[in-house]
């Protein structure tokens, strides 16, 4: 009925602007800025431009300041806004080889090439509160080395390939496309660009479950964090009008190899396999769950049982995204009036028939 | 640096062509305050038309598998472009990562500016000049706080 409608339509304005009122909080208390949230909340950031599919901490920020915090939220809303924007085009792939490394770490190797350099990280800490950070925090400083690190610090699995102990990774033919999932529906079977894809833009809490449960048993892969490393790197593209590739700026990524037990062939002597995780930004709990999905999704191509749901590609990949996950649950919140009075007519019929069906019970005992 | 992609150029385009690709990745790099105090300090600026108006887009980023394998889209990047032409001559380019338009701009009309020889030596030294330096320290910077979390295992072994 239309008085209905515009009934509704004054609730929900007035919703929203009570919404405004209770993101704000206590008026008396200073409101954040996109520079506090982006300095301060980094993680976040980081969190939400990887699953958000977009690189812009302020863009960032600011989702995250109209989400009140709600993480997937403000990934939808990255997500939404991203559909707003032309494409130039697509970048060069990214040479985490030659990344500014401010954190890697092995935990195959002691003794690797460059060292372990553990960076900024929550690693040690004693997961304490702390009180005094509560109450300000006073300027922390950083220690400094009189030299920086060494560049283009070699990846160790480059290590293990040198005695062809681990698979190798070659580069695909420059030529063919690459499968864009913002482009093009899904198709099963899935390529690993596909699935690298699908991982990227994953929830980080599907990721991190899915490699827990290989861990403990359901698609086991017996994995190694042969590297995570955290750092800048260059993001190249070649604009069309300029026929040759230029550097537009620098991302951080975080970048994890997980090594994984052995499979071989008549040609091939067993060597050991891999999963790769890649996420912009420093997420790396999401880059090593994305790590152990990859490797379990990779399960189908060694020859292995595919019976763990994470080895099952579809299963893994049309329920990896927050938005669209989120948006089904939660469209249940919408008027199903309709089909629920349809739903009533027939458990009432149904109830009937029961009924009925007990009396001829009855009366025939 | 960037790497080439067409073959048939004679050694002095692959020269100037080098030269461009490391000022346009300068000047995307930078921060744009430290591009904006640098210009504004400029003593003579050249007019110039807006070929193509500052434009917000994005660049799709691409990893490898492994690091070195199957190309795959991790996600893009919010980049801004820009396209001037000074009065008498060149044609910049400017494709800055983030959504600051004045940043493209600027960029743009640097690189007009440093494809002309005459200009060229003297805006090196005004401007990319100190912004590599800029750059330079604060990855150094990041560089070294990173290397005193270096891990010693055999500090206690060593000596005589």
């Amino acid at each position: 009925m239309y008085v209905a409608v515009k009934g509704g339509d004054r609730a929900i304005e007035n919703s929203q602007k009570l919404l405004d009122e209770e993101r704000r909080g206590d008026p008396r208390v200073p409101e954040l800025s996109l520079d506090q949230i982006r300095e301060q909340m980094s993680l976040a950031v980081d969190r939400v431009m990887t699953e958000g599919s977009l690189y812009d901490p302020e863009l960032a920020a600011l989702a995250i300041k109209q989400a009140r915090g709600d993480l997937v939220e403000a990934i939808f809303l990255l997500r939404a806004y991203r559909t707003t924007l032309p494409r130039f085009g697509v970048g060069e792939p990214i040479d985490t080889a030659k990344m500014a490394v401010r954190r890697r770490i092995s935990a195959t190797y002691k003794d690797l090439p460059g060292g372990q350099l553990l960076g900024a990280s929550f690693d040690y800490t004693h997961r304490l509160l702390d009180f005094a950070l509560a109450a300000g925090d006073e300027r922390p400083v950083a220690e400094i080395a009189p030299e920086g690190v060494e560049s283009g610090m070699q990846h160790v699995a480059d290590i293990l390939d040198h005695e062809g102990l681990i698979e190798r990774e070659d580069p695909d033919d420059e030529n063919q496309p690459v499968f864009d999932l913002t482009r093009e529906s899904p198709r099963y079977p899935a390529d690993r660009a596909a699935r690298l894809q699908n991982l990227a833009r994953g929830d980080e809490g599907w990721l991190l479950a899915l490699g827990y449960s290989t861990q403990r048993g359901y698609g086991n892969n017996h994995p190694f964090a042969g590297e995570i490393r955290v750092g800048e790197v260059a993001v190249e593209f070649a604009p069309e009008e300029l026929g040759f590739p230029i550097e537009i700026g620098e991302i951080t990524v975080t970048e994890c190899e997980m090594v994984n037990q052995f499979k071989g062939s008549a040609q091939v002597p067993p060597q050991f396999t891999r999963g790769y995780g890649l996420t912009f930004g420093h997420c790396e709990r999401k880059a090593m769950g994305m790590a152990l999905v990859d490797r379990a999704l990779r399960a189908r191509d060694f020859g292995e049982a595919t019976e763990a749901p994470a080895q099952d590609e579809e299963f893994v990949m049309a329920h990896s995204d927050n938005v669209e996950a989120s948006g089904f649950v939660q469209h249940l919140k919408l008027p199903h009036y309709v089909d629920f009075q349809a739903e009533l007519v027939t458990v009432r019929a149904l109830r009937r028939k029961a009924e009925a069906a007990r009396a001829i019970a009855d009366a025939a005992e | 640096m960037p790497t080439e992609h067409s073959s048939a150029a004679t050694p002095e385009q692959s020269a100037e062509r080098r030269a461009r690709q490391r000022w346009m990745s300068i000047l995307a790099k930078a921060e744009f305050s430290d591009l904006d105090t640098l210009w504004n300090n400029l003593p003579s600026k050249p007019t110039w038309t807006v070929v193509r108006l500052p434009e917000i887009g994005m660049v799709m980023a691409r990893g490898r598998a492994g690091g070195t394998g199957q190309r795959f889209n991790l996600g893009e990047v919010a980049v801004t472009r820009c396209a001037v032409q000074l009065e008498f001559g060149a044609v910049g380019f400017g494709y800055v990562m983030g959504r600051n338009r004045r940043h493209a701009e600027l960029a743009a009309a640097v690189d007009a500016m440093l494809q002309t020889p005459s200009r060229r030596d003297a805006l090196e030294r005004a401007i990319i000049a100190p912004l590599t330096l800029r750059l330079d320290e604060k990855r150094l910077n990041r560089s070294r706080k990173a290397a005193a979390t270096k891990v010693e295992f055999f500090t206690m072994v060593r000596g005589s």
